[in-house]
This record gives C-alpha cells, structure tokens and sequence, in this order.
C-alpha cells in the first residue's frame, strides 16, 4: 500500500459488494418469485435488476423476492417500493423493461406509466 | 460479483460450538442444488452478541435474524426464504407477529439499548476478509495518523477522547502512550493482551474472532505514535478461532502493505507477530505477559519500572489490551469529542460485558458507560429465568466483587464500581439469583486463585490457600467464631504484600461479600445454616407429614435408599444415609419435601 488513494480504491470497490447488507432507507424492488412469476421468467427479470443497478453504481435500492400477488397473468410482475412506501407495480416485465425501470424510475424519478398494471388493465 | 441475497453465519466460537459450520455446508449444498450458488452469497462472520440463542443467521436485503437454527431449518430456510422470498417467521428473533417482511435485530430488546463501538464490526463483516473491514472505513485511521498527524497529535487526541484501558484497572490510554512515546530508545515495542482469563469472560475472544483488523490498525497507529516498528499480540492457544483469524488478518494485512516497510509510502514501518500463552491467568498481568513473550516462565516481577520505560527486552514498551485497541481507529476517525460525549464524566466511550450466570440472554453486549446495571439485567439481558429474584452481580472476575440489588441503579462506570467494593474488570459479568450461596461464590473464584497462583511471591502463595481452607471449613459447617475476622486480616496482609496486581485483589471477592452479605457468613458459621441452601454440609431435606401422601415415589427414586415408610402414610428421610442430592424434592408431586 503506497498511498491512501489506493486504500480508498479498494474501499469504494468493496463497498459496492457489501451495501446490499446495509438496509437503511433504501428504495425496495419486490419481484414475484412464485412458481406462475418464475415460469414466466421472473427469475431473469431480476438478474436484470440487480446487474443494471450494479452497473450504474446505484446502492440505495435492494432487490428482493416476494410470494405469487395473486395476477398470475400479468406475470412477471415486479413492484417499486419508495422509502415513504408509495409503489409503484410494473406487470408483464422481461429484462428489457426491468433496464428501462432502473433508468427511467430509479435514475429519473419518472415511473414508466406504460409497464404499470394500470396500463396492461385497461 | 454482485449477489442478490447475502447469508451472514455467525461463526463465533458459541456458533461454531452449536454447528454453524454444518449448517453452513448444509446451505451450500442446497444452493448448489437449487442452482442459485451464483445469486446467493454466504459470508461467515463474528459474534452477534447474543449466544444464548445460537446458532444465529441474518439474511439481506432483508435483514431477517434467525436464531436456533437447525440442519432441519435451513431446508426450510433455503426453499421459503432464498427460492420464495417467504420470511420464516417462526425461525426469527423477537416478537414472532411481524407483518413487515423485514424485522431488523436492531429493534429487539437485547440490541436496542446497545451502543457498539469496539464490536462495531462483530457480525457485521467476514473477519478473514480484509476488503470488508476496509469496505468499512478500515486503514483509514491509520492512513489518517500517518498521512496527516503527527506522533504527537496522535497521542493528543487518544488523551483528549478520555478513553481509559478496558484490561481492567481503566488507567488513560493517552497517558500510557505518553510515556511510551518519551521513553528514549532506539528499539520499542507494542504489545496487545489478548491473555483473557476471567471465568465466563469473552470479549476479547469476540473481537478477534470477529474483527481482528481492528486490533491490527490500531496496534500499527500505536506503533507510529511511540515510534515502535515491532509489535506482540499474546493471545491464549485455547482460543484457536482467534488464533487463526488473526493469522489470516496479519497475512492479509501483509499482502496490502498495510503491515511491513514503508507504509503508505512514508518512512513508517511496523509489522507484528503472534505469540501464543499456554493459558495461566498469571500471563494476563502485563509485567508476566511479557516474561512469557521472552520465552521464560510466566512470572510477575515487580514494578517500577513499568513497561513504558523498561519491558519486553528490557525496552520501551507499550501494552494495551484487545477492546482497548479496538476504540482506537473509531476515536481517530470521529474525532475525540465525538468519543468523549459517549458515556460518563469520567469514564467515557462505551464498554463490552460478557453476561452469564442466571440470565435469560447470555451473550456479549456492549453498553455506554453510565447505564445502570438495571437496565442491563432486565432491559437487555432479559431478567432472570424462572422468575426468580435478583440478588447480585460479579464483575471484575476474580478481583473483582459483588453488586447487591440495593445498587442495581448504580450507573455502570469505574469509579462507581470501585467505590462499592468491585471493579470494571475486563468485563466479565456473572449474575446469580436467590439460590445463590455467597460464601460459596466467594469460595469458587478463590479455587481459582489457588490454582493459578504463579507462586512466587508467598502472600499469594500460602495466603490465599489459607484462606480457601477458612472458606472450606465455612462452607462445610465447621467454621469456628473468629474465622470471619481471620479472613478479613489475611485479606488485608495479602493486598498488601502480595507481588502483582492479581495476588494484590485476590481477596476481592472475598471482602465484597463479607461487605453486603455478612449475614450470610455468620449464618454458616454461628447457626450452621446456608441461607441459600446450596451448601450441602448444611442442609438436610425433610419430608413434611402433613402434606405426604405417601405414595412412595420418593422413596423409589432415592439412589441410596434413605426414605422408608408406609404406603398411604407420612415417609421419612433416614438423615444418616441422605447424600443431599436433592432428587426426592424434584420427583414429590406434593411439595411435601422441604430443603432446611
């Protein structure tokens, strides 16, 4: 170690693998594990998820799995929590559309209206 | 490689003790199974603190605790929680009625009124990784002290934080390190005592095991402050999971450059070694730690000089102990004020107990200075089992003393502690309950100075078993008016004489239990009585007649065959034969045996 550059370097590398165990105040991405979520895909959904969060450095969200909502239909279904609980359910995702959420809601604070259950339901 | 869950295991040596590491390669196993080993990360990682409910597991990002986890839990674990996403209520820790899918361990009871500092690592981070410790802000003190400070201010702000050494005596660390730094000498070295012998106490164990960098950054800052490039940790063979942690943290820590010449590319070199105790108590006073570090017998010698001007070699050394250092990477990164405003106006910061005895949460608890021992019993520690009542708390270990009921709202601080017969210690706490005989306590801690009694100087030697031999006499219902007070002169020629700091406060728990519970001396040796009724020279059972059915099962049960009656009629109890076990009182369905 010949500079504290180097120190702070492994640091914000190491960071990033660990903040998933810090779980303060963090936006919640909510994707449906059940056995209807994962035939239709969920599974990579939220690989998709986590790799985009990854890659754009974003630590404050976690990606976590829940239990069949009941709409198995509009599978893979994915919901974004707020940190004052306000969600937000996208429907009928595939990993396209879970990067365009990270960019869009996550990045830009712009729900993407036309993934919403609200939109597939019309 | 990013992981969408991360599993923390506890592997403190409670954990690993009920299994962890099993159930660990259980979950491995099943993550391969299930095809999910590349999204499910396991981390092993050090003490939560909370033993008594081992094995324990945290899974993020949820922060789930679980606690009694089984081999049998963690297929449940694996397929509910890691494949459903379904929290397993029944496996968490605290109220079991959670709607929320996530239950932090931080709202329960036994963490809330905790405040971690030493430990702030402990079950936080994987110990045998270095990257999680810097992930941390670990090295960043260090890169600080050598980077930005001088020696000087370094020492400065170590004073200014008002922390005081956690081994036990509680003297200012700024000091010690004061007079190391001036002690003239080309050759100096810094020592750690991870020599912890106190019965029940784990603290120090803890965060070795748990966070071994700590120790590491801050006996390499001390280093640099008294200008020392060498250090020692001494650290007891039986703890071999420190052991180990350690060795892989000083690897690491080598591997970085954080350890050996030139760090961060200043003149600044330190490195360190290991050096392994065969587990004497005696090797915990610093003046025999370091004879035993030179390789010879560990024996006290007698101060002055002390080891800040002439120690290991006979050259400046400075030695402090594992929580101790601990605090000191903490203190520098936030300041010495912000240290300092952390518990009370003498001692500050934070201190680590290890509770045991007749408590329902048994574990490691870190506690700012200044909470009573009130909150600590029955806020964190959960109260004592089978609703019995308090009756006293030991802590300081073998010298250190009783605290009756009457001082549960004592705030917990050094001079509070001394002023009521007892001390900080390193931390070990032992809490008994009505059933609990003091002569026999006192009895049990001055076995144990009997036996580690290095023996050399004689008023540890002979004094101390002189005065088992009083207490024996006592405890078997032989004691003969005057022994209270012969203890009490040998206790007075034996803190007087003895050689060392350990023979010097061995009749501690001696003279604190006469202090608070004279009573129940004087009722062993005036009325032959154990008031307790644990001294079982003391005691007889007897059955009382009007509340024997007769039913014999009793009699059935005695392994000696001393109850004899009719049945249908009041049985009796042939007092010659009786060995006291005990066992007729625990099988009568009719409370009819009585313990006198």
């Amino acid at each position: 170690m010949k500079s504290v550059e180097e120190l702070k370097a492994i640091r914000e590398k190491a960071l990033k693998e660990i903040s998933i165990r810090d779980n303060e105040d963090k936006i919640r991405i909510v994707v449906g594990m059940a056995t209807c979520g994962i035939a239709a895909g969920a599974k990579s959904v939220m690989n998709a998820f986590i790799e985009e969060l990854a890659k754009r450095n974003i630590h404050n969200v976690t990606v976590s799995m829940t239990g069949c909502v009941g709409i198995c239909r509009l599978e893979p279904i994915a919901e974004v929590i707020e940190v004052n609980g306000e969600k937000t359910t996208y429907v009928k995702l595939d990993d396209e559309k879970a990067r365009r959420i990270v960019a869009e809601h996550i990045v830009n604070k712009k729900p993407v209206l036309e993934f919403t259950i609200g939109a597939a339901e019309k | 490689m990013i992981y969408r869950s991360h599993v923390l295991f506890c592997n403190g040596t409670g954990c690993v003790s009920s299994k962890a590491p099993e159930l660990m390669a259980k979950m491995e196993e099943l993550l391969v199974k299930n095809g999910i080993e590349k999204e499910v990360k396991i981390i092993k990682t050090g003490c939560f603190g909370l033993c008594e409910k081992g094995p324990i597991m945290v899974i993020y990002p949820e922060g789930a605790t679980y606690c009694h986890v089984t081999l049998d839990d963690i297929e449940e674990i694996v397929n509910e929680h890691l494949i459903k996403g379904r929290i397993v209520k029944r496996l968490l820790l605290g109220d079991k009625d959670v709607s929320d899918v996530s239950r932090s361990r931080d709202n329960v009871g036994f963490f809330a009124k905790q405040r971690r500092i030493a430990l702030r690592n402990c079950g936080v981070i994987n110990p045998e990784n270095i990257d999680e410790y810097i992930a941390h802000d670990g090295y960043m003190a260090l890169a600080k002290a050598v980077t930005e400070m001088t020696p000087a201010e370094v020492i400065a702000e170590i004073t200014k934080s008002g922390l005081r050494g956690r081994g036990g005596a509680g003297f200012p660390t700024g000091r010690k390190w004061q007079f190391a730094a001036q002690a003239v000498s080309d050759q100096k070295y810094v020592c750690c005592n991870a020599d912890e012998g106190d019965p029940g106490a784990f603290m120090d164990r803890s965060i070795l095991e748990g966070d071994p960098h700590s120790v590491i950054e801050a006996m390499a800052i001390a280093g640099y402050a008294i200008g020392a490039n060498q250090g020692y940790i001494y650290v007891r063979a039986e703890y071999p999971i420190a052991v180990k942690r350690l060795e892989v943290a000083i690897k690491q820590a080598r591997e970085y450059g954080l350890l050996g010449k030139n760090i961060f590319g200043t003149d600044f070199s330190f490195d360190l070694e290991l050096r392994l105790g065969a587990g004497a108590f005696v090797c915990g006073e610093e003046t025999a730690l370091m004879t035993s570090i030179e390789g010879h017998r560990g024996e006290p010698r007698t101060r002055p000089p002390f080891p800040a001007i002439k120690g290991l070699w006979g050259e400046p050394t400075l030695l402090n102990n594992v929580e101790t250092y601990a605090n000191i990477p903490v203190i520098l990164l936030k300041g010495a004020d912000w240290f300092a405003s952390i518990g009370t106006e003498k001692s500050k910061g934070t201190k680590v107990f290890a509770i045991g005895g007749k408590i329902h949460n048994t574990g490691l608890v870190e506690i700012p200075m200044g909470t009573t021992l009130r909150e600590v019993v029955y806020d964190i520690g959960g109260g004592i089992p089978k609703g019995k009542k308090f009756k006293a708390a030991q802590t300081g270990g073998p010298s250190g003393g009783c605290i009756p009921a009457e001082h549960l709202d004592i705030p917990i601080d050094y001079d509070n502690l001394l002023e009521i017969g007892s001390m900080m210690g390193s931390g070990g706490m032992i809490i008994m309950d009505e059933d609990t005989c003091m002569v026999d306590i006192a009895k049990f801690f001055l076995e144990f100075t009997v036996d580690e009694s290095c023996g050399k100087c004689p008023p540890c030697r002979i004094g101390t078993k002189r005065m088992l031999e009083i207490l024996e006499r006592i405890t078997e219902g032989k004691g003969e008016e005057g022994d209270i007070e012969k203890l009490e002169a040998l206790a007075e020629s034996i803190r007087k004489g003895a050689l060392c700091g350990l023979g010097q406060t061995a009749p501690n728990p001696v003279l604190s239990t006469l202090r608070f519970f004279r009573h129940e001396y004087e009722a062993h040796v005036k009325e032959k009585k154990c008031p307790a009724g644990v001294c079982k020279a003391l005691l007889s059972y007897v059955i009382i007649a009007e509340k024997c059915k007769g039913c014999s099962l009793c009699a059935r049960k005695c392994p000696v065959g001393a109850i004899s009656g009719e049945v249908k009629k009041p049985f009796v109890i042939d007092q010659s034969k009786c060995i006291k076990c005990g066992v007729c009182m625990e099988s009568c369905k009719f409370a009819a045996i009585e313990k006198k």
